[in-house]
């Protein structure tokens, strides 16, 4: 088990440096430097460009050689600075993000946890009744093959903007005009602008779950110790036990895969409706040119996919007993 | 998630055709067109995905205005303007048939390098093993757990100008994760069989045993990688230009959507702006989902439904 954790903890350290590479290394190869594009949009006095231009590079330091800047980047990084946000000046990075952080964790959790458990409990129904499995089936493909803006415009304008009704608001984190304060209005107003972002990321989600508990199910109802079992005598219901626990070490090792994927998704969905998580403030990062804060949001995504990625390790341990004893089972 | 990555089943399963020998490859063929014929889901599947490429392919010759031709503004679909205009008076169908050229070529140039990257890595990881594999395990476990979108996001917003084509590639070089695992572990299981070890013992180079004894013995597996990861690019693609990043000035069906969604689409009710776009996506991607469900019990004898 300790070997286990260890080589995982091990991939996550690695990944980190990576991806903090990346975030330095990125707006240092791409034609153009970001100095050079702040500059382009504010209209300077003729001459006075070159000397401009040297100031900046000098007072961000890109003047000195690409490993000091490399190493200062990892100092300030220890120290927890991700440098100052343009988009909201001169608010640090990290301050920027502790605002908007909450939103999306409350929509990403809940949303990640139930579409897991609800995908994992019809699939495995699916597989028991041939009724059910023809509606499960075609539907939790269409879902699955449904990309995440159409699903959030098309369940904003149903049941947002008045397709159907107006049952929820279209768009933010809560009403216009109510000062964040823990009363009954403020909730009520909170979770009726989160139903429909979470609406959306849990149903895409429940389709893939749904297919692949029912498709890994049947798969195990056809191994040998399914057969085993039936030539025992054993009741239908303890196979079928025996199955969806096995069946759910795939879908558990899946779940840490598509972590990734539902970030992105989140993305896509906060933009939509506006909702104020970190998904809305990366896309208003880039709209405004806020390299900081973009470097600072991608850090900060890596270390909660990371941190969540560890979190289905130790469930793993406690589920999988070969990765106790040192058969690698994942 | 078994949709986009049934590796773990199919590493149990053993390759799809694996050990076929050379014993009659023409009755094989005939025998997969019989079971091709007779599965509804490829069936279903393909012709959706068909429809939709034919009807890219030939879709302008149907276009009646052009892409910058201004009619009257927000009009429902109606017979001069089949599914309507936006919200400048620019017809919805003529936007739809480009957007679904450019997304499908992306989706396709996505597909076809993240199948090409993780083939190669799957290919070298799986045949060498040992230190090798073990390095490009890591890499893969690495770009794994970094959000794709995320670090698409990041290296657009650096990059300002996109074209379709490093579009698709971006795209290719963050989603080829899952398949270089599948096919490493389809690898391995051919490795260790007598016609690859007597291609060694004969003296072949790795690169053409590779090529010549372990490829086409997954062949209809990879044609199944292929297909999830050209669904894949086109559900990433469609995100990537909902967000403002996909290629400046083209068309496609998330630019479509984005549009939509910054013009007031919902409060305006001018829902077939974007429900055609979002449509295309889901019964493309669903088509090719399906098709390659109906695939693998083609090539997979212990799935066919008799």
């Amino acid at each position: 088990m300790r070997r286990y954790l260890a080589r995982k903890l091990l991939i996550y350290i690695l990944t980190f440096f990576i991806a903090a590479t990346l975030d330095w290394l990125l707006p240092r190869l791409v034609p153009g430097n970001p100095i050079e594009q702040l500059l382009s949009k504010i209209e300077l006095q003729p001459g006075t460009y070159n000397a401009t231009y040297k100031l900046y590079m000098h007072s961000f330091g890109f003047d000195r050689p690409w490993w000091k800047q490399y190493l200062s980047f990892w100092t300030a990084l220890f120290h927890g600075n991700l440098g100052v946000s343009i988009y909201d000046f001169p608010k640090p990075v990290t301050s920027v993000i502790a605002d908007y952080v909450l939103f999306t964790l409350a929509l990403l959790i809940p949303a990640i946890l139930l579409a897991y458990y609800a995908g994992n409990k019809v699939g495995a129904m699916a597989a028991r009744r041939k009724s059910l499995d023809n509606t499960v089936l075609p539907v939790g493909y269409l879902l699955t093959a449904t990309a995440y803006p159409w699903l959030a415009l098309l369940l904003a304008f149903l049941l947002a903007a008045g397709g159907i009704g107006h049952f929820f608001p279209l768009s933010g984190g809560f009403a216009f005009g109510i000062l964040p304060n823990w009363d009954w209005t403020f909730i009520w107003s909170l979770v009726t602008h989160w139903f429909l972002p979470f609406l959306t990321l849990f149903l895409v989600a429940f389709g893939g779950w749904a297919i692949g508990m029912r498709n890994l199910i049947i798969y195990e109802l056809e191994s040998d110790y399914t057969h085993y079992l039936e030539a025992l005598g054993a009741p239908i219901r303890l196979v079928r036990k025996y199955a969806y626990r096995n069946a759910m070490l795939p879908q558990l090792t899946g779940l840490a895969l598509q972590l990734g994927v539902i970030v992105g998704g989140a993305i896509v969905t906060e933009v939509t409706f506006a909702y104020p998580g970190l998904g809305y403030l990366v896309f208003q990062a880039v709209g405004n040119d806020d390299y900081f804060l973009l470097q600072g949001i991608f850090l900060f995504i890596i270390l909660g996919v990371l941190a969540a990625n560890f979190i289905v390790d130790i469930v793993y341990v406690i589920v999988d007993p070969r990765t106790r004893v040192g058969i690698s089972g994942a | 998630m078994t949709v986009l990555g049934t590796d773990e089943a199919y590493a149990d399963r053993g390759a799809p055709v694996a050990g076929a020998g050379a014993g009659a490859p023409k009755r094989r063929r005939f025998e997969f067109l019989y079971f091709a014929l007779r599965n509804k889901k490829l069936i279903i599947g393909l012709s959706v995905v068909l429809l939709f490429v034919l009807f890219a392919i030939f879709g302008p010759l149907f276009v009646q205005h052009s892409l910058t031709t201004y009619g009257p503004p927000r009009r429902p679909p109606s017979a001069s303007y089949p599914f309507g205009t936006d919200y400048f008076g620019l017809d919805v169908f003529t936007q739809f048939v480009y957007g679904l050229r450019e997304s499908l070529l992306v989706g396709l140039i996505g597909g076809c390098g993240a199948t090409v990257i993780g083939m190669t890595l799957g290919f070298i990881s799986g045949y060498k093993g040992g230190l090798i594999d073990e390095g490009l395990n890591v890499l893969c476990n690495v770009e794994l757990t970094i959000p794709g979108l995320v670090l698409l996001i990041l290296i657009a917003g650096f990059l300002h100008h996109t074209s379709p084509l490093i579009e698709g590639l971006l795209i290719a070089g963050t989603t080829w994760t899952w398949s270089m695992r599948a096919i490493r572990a389809q690898t391995f299981s051919l490795v260790s069989r007598d016609f690859v070890g007597l291609a060694r013992l004969s003296g072949e180079k790795s690169r053409s045993i590779i090529v010549r004894e372990i490829a086409p013995n997954m062949s209809s597996y990879l044609f199944l990688v292929f297909i999830l990861l050209f669904g894949g690019s086109i559900l990433v693609a469609a995100s990537f230009d909902f967000l403002g990043l996909g290629p400046a000035g083209g068309m496609s069906l998330g630019i479509m959507m984005m549009n939509a969604a910054d013009w007031s689409a919902l409060p305006l009710h001018t829902w077939w702006w974007f429900v055609p776009p979002g449509a295309a996506i889901t019964c493309v991607v669903g088509g090719l989902y399906l098709a390659n469900v109906g695939l693998d019990e083609v090539f997979n004898p212990k799935l066919r439904e008799l």
